[in-house]
């Protein structure tokens, strides 16, 4: 186990490095750069911008700047946002909580509901169920989310009243029903997406279980068709959604580029967005590192729960 | 005494003029004087309101370089010397007159300047506001170290001296008339609190701002809203609502729902989409109307292409330009058509312009008579030069990538080629557009600094940065009559003789043509009924340039 965690650990930290590498230097070959913004104000002369240039470091070569950004983060110095001045780590940490909620919700009612209807699917093979679960799947998965969202608001707050036209919360309010009231409408929009992947996969994990021998055998013993479902095929079946969910965990933290748009929500994929529009580039890299450190972690975790759930399977 | 000074910058002459710019449904009562708003505004403040903004405010130190949608946060949580009114007069602030030449604030040869402070401001901290603040902000807007703002002006003051807590006096290098209205931008910052700080750029002051003005730093939660509340202890006018909110909405149609919706009382930056106009007229319980704004939009040359080094080409393609489709068509009629850089609100503003004809044939008779003949693929040309160009503006801007497409086929009738060729807002206006590596770009922009009319910046030979200038005349505009125009106009301090010298400036742009002028844009801004007090401001470049006044009906 531990020759394996190092060695894990050995290819996670080559891995960092690439990504770093290609990220920092695609994000600075990006014409126009962090001062482009200020390109329009009458009043900033060219000198001004200059000036800016040489005080954020921007004008050094592009290997010194990386290897400057690099030793520094080693040391555990994020850097600072062009933005707001504020150190990365903190930019991420008030954004990560606003992430969390939207997506940990949608994600949690997305995995129930999702690994429901795929085992109810591969059951009901071709019942008239199942094709409204494709169907719906592919409807789900084709359609763009912010669609979805703007609809929502549409139908659910214009017309109906029922919810929130995003914000995470009333100015003012804040209290935790206030908090559910506003999360409903995202985080159903978001799941949809979700419901429509985790209930193909279900389906198919199912189906494959259902075909094994012991299944067989256990209905050749007489075995009742719900304790076959219950004991032998959704153990089964899940095994494969543990990876599934190890490859999900980094997006539930690194949150939802569109929909936390269309809801107005403070979370990472905002964060992101608005960042890589103002060229803001440590947060951009702050980002960039803290989601690979996140997809490393993510397989690992999953890794290590299969060996411990799958006696087949031995690290090492 | 002091504080009847400031209550009656808004006059019945002001009040007047605004109607006339038809904005009158939404002058408050603080236009009328103290005696109406006494009788209307709340006692103590009450009540919220909430500002919608489609770009984040993040920067609080008013010194540090910013965007506009920072300026609402400023303006209200502190003050500058002067501010400058709807009508582009500048009025004391934290001064107590506005210096000039005749009352000696300002020396004949325009060298050393005076100004007298008031004695009853403090910092939200309960410190008293001295001179010393301003010579300390005045000093760290020029540190090296710092990463500034606009250095301009500030550059060439010397010799700051305190004279008295309320006298400070400083000599400039060079004469410079428009100094005045920067001043009206630069936010006086606390010296008590910034000295301590080894690096003024990280300082914990820029997350937590104190300053003098209305409104105290309340809470800020980063990528949601930021929350200021009332400083009851203003020296000034107000506040009357206890707290006030920026609350950051990033898709446009989504700020306009929540508008609609009630979560958001006021519009601010970027205002109503000119597409949800016609529909936003006719919500109930909500005033939206059309307020200038001062960017002008333009068909933005460079004049060292040869396509376009002749006048006669730039004459043609003004012409083939049909304005008015382009307004009412594309642009639900919400932009004004304009003939110069200078808005109309300006005090500058010169409305003698000759106005401009869409006409075709002219267009194609302009350039027949100057020798552009079409050649065998239909494209006009001139001694080896076709008469084709690209023409770039920032993508996904639906409006402007329609009236590209518009002009591209009246240009195509002409014998004239349009390529399109859009980029991203990051690198539109990086390098592409400062090192001039454009042909062409529709452009909307201010062209003013603060108010003033000194457009050195932009059209001076000596600014064209490819060139090794200074600034940012991206045209590459030269005309010497220009320069000396502008040259002059920068060490005149008469606003009347001023107005001679930038009137002169906007006929010989407009005969030059060096970018074809478009239309002046207006703000579709909307609030919601029962906010009074607000006032547009097209000489600052916030809807919350006086948060101080409003108020909610009772």
């Amino acid at each position: 186990m531990s020759g394996f965690l190092l060695n894990r650990l050995s290819q996670s930290i080559v891995l960092l490095v690439i990504v770093s590498i290609i990220g920092f230097t695609v994000l600075n070959l990006m014409p126009g750069g962090p001062l482009a913004q200020f390109g329009l104000d009458p009043g900033m002369t060219q000198k001004d911008v200059e000036r800016l240039a040489t005080q954020l470091g921007l004008n050094r070569p592009l290997w010194i700047q990386y290897l400057d950004w690099a030793w520094r983060l080693l040391q555990g110095d994020w850097g600072h946002s062009f933005r707001d001045g504020s150190s990365v780590l903190a930019v991420i940490g008030r954004h990560l909580l606003a992430t969390l909620l939207l997506m940990g919700t949608s994600t949690a009612f997305a995995i129930a509901v999702g690994a429901w209807i795929g085992i109810r699917g591969a059951t009901h093979r071709y019942s008239l169920f199942d094709y409204c679960a494709t169907v719906g799947a592919m409807v789900a998965l084709s359609v763009p989310t912010f669609w979805f969202g703007l609809i929502g608001i549409y139908i659910f707050t214009l017309k109906l009243g029922w919810v929130p036209a995003g914000n995470m919360y009333t100015i003012g309010d804040g209290s935790v029903l206030d908090y559910l009231h506003h999360l409903i409408l995202p985080s159903l929009v978001l799941s949809l997406v979700h419901v429509a992947i985790w209930s193909r996969y279900m389906r198919t994990a199912t189906l494959d279980a259902l075909s094994q021998d012991f299944v067989k055998t256990a209905r050749a013993k007489g075995v009742s068709e719900r304790r076959i479902l219950l004991k032998h095929v959704v153990g089964n079946a899940l095994l494969p959604m543990i990876t599934l969910a190890g490859m999900q965990l980094p997006s539930i933290l690194t949150g939802a580029l569109v929909t936390e748009t269309v809801f107005t929500w403070p979370g990472m994929g905002r964060l992101f967005l608005d960042s890589l529009g103002y060229s803001d580039y440590p947060v951009v890299m702050g980002l960039l590192i803290f989601s690979a450190i996140l997809v490393v972690l993510g397989n690992l975790i999953a890794d290590i729960i299969i060996a411990t759930v799958d006696p087949r399977i031995r690290l090492g | 005494m002091t504080e009847a000074k400031t209550a009656s910058i808004y006059s019945r002459r002001s009040a007047l003029q605004l109607m006339i710019a038809g904005v009158a449904g939404l002058a408050g009562s603080n236009l009328l004087g103290q005696p109406a708003l006494a009788r209307t505004s709340p006692a103590k403040p009450t009540g919220r309101v909430i500002v919608g903004l489609g770009q984040e405010p993040t920067v609080f130190n008013p010194l540090m370089v910013h965007i506009e949608v920072d300026d609402g946060v400023h303006f209200s949580v502190f003050d500058a010397l002067f501010r400058i009114d709807p009508q582009g007069v500048i009025q004391p602030n934290l001064a107590v007159e506005v210096p000039d030449q005749k009352n000696g604030g300002i020396s004949e040869d325009g060298l050393k300047w005076r100004i007298r402070l008031r004695d009853d401001v403090r910092w939200h901290d309960g410190t008293p506001f001295s001179a010393e603040d301003v010579k300390f902000t005045l000093e760290l807007i020029t540190n090296p170290n710092f990463r500034s703002w606009r250095t301009a002006g500030h550059a060439l003051v010397r010799d700051i001296t305190v004279i008295s807590p309320t006298e400070i006096s400083w000599r400039m290098e060079e004469p410079f008339a428009p100094y005045l209205s920067f001043l009206t931008e630069t936010f006086i910052v606390p010296k008590h609190i910034l000295e301590k700080e080894a690096n003024p750029n990280n300082a914990a002051f820029n997350q937590a701002p104190v300053g003098t003005g209305p409104f105290k730093w309340g809470q800020r939660v980063p990528g949601d809203h930021l929350e200021l509340v009332a400083n009851p202890n203003y020296f000034g006018e107000g506040p009357h609502i206890e707290r006030l909110v920026f609350k950051y909405i990033p898709d446009l149609t989504v700020l306009y729902t929540q508008f609609k919706s009630g979560d958001v009382d006021l519009v601010g930056q970027p205002y109503i989409t000119p597409d949800h106009y016609g529909e936003a007229k006719t919500l109930p319980n909500r005033v939206v109307t059309l307020v200038p704004r001062t960017s002008f939009e333009s068909f933005y040359l460079n004049l060292e292409r040869p396509q376009f080094r002749e006048l006669a080409v730039r004459e043609a393609l003004y012409a083939a330009i049909d304005k008015e489709a382009i307004i009412q068509g594309l642009y639900y009629g919400v932009p004004t058509p304009t003939e110069t850089f200078m808005p109309r609100q300006s005090f500058f503003f010169n409305a003698n312009l000759p106005l401009h004809q869409f006409d075709v044939n002219r267009a194609g008779k302009i350039l027949d008579q100057a020798g552009w003949a079409k050649g065998a693929d239909g494209i006009r040309a001139k001694s080896g030069v076709r008469l084709s160009f690209t023409n770039s503006t920032t993508s996904g801007d639906p409006l402007r990538e329609q009236v590209q497409q518009f002009l591209q086929q009246t240009f195509a009738q002409l014998g004239v080629e349009m390529k399109i060729s859009n980029l991203p807002a990051a690198v539109m206006w990086g390098e592409f557009w400062t090192q001039s590596q454009f042909d062409s770009v529709i452009v909307g922009s201010s062209y003013l600094i603060g108010a003033d009319p000194d457009v050195t910046n932009r059209l001076h030979s000596r600014s064209i940065a490819v060139k090794g200038g200074r600034g940012s005349n991206n045209a590459q505009y030269t005309n010497p009559e220009v320069d000396a125009l502008l040259d002059k106009g920068a060490r005149t301090f008469d606003p009347e003789a001023r107005r001679a010298i930038y009137s002169r400036v906007q006929e010989l742009v407009r005969r030059d043509l060096p970018f074809l002028p478009l239309y002046q844009s207006n703000a579709v801004e909307g609030l919601k009924k029962g906010i009074n007090g607000f006032v547009p401001n097209g000489n600052t470049r916030t809807e919350s340039w006086n948060a101080l006044a409003w108020y909610w009906a009772s």
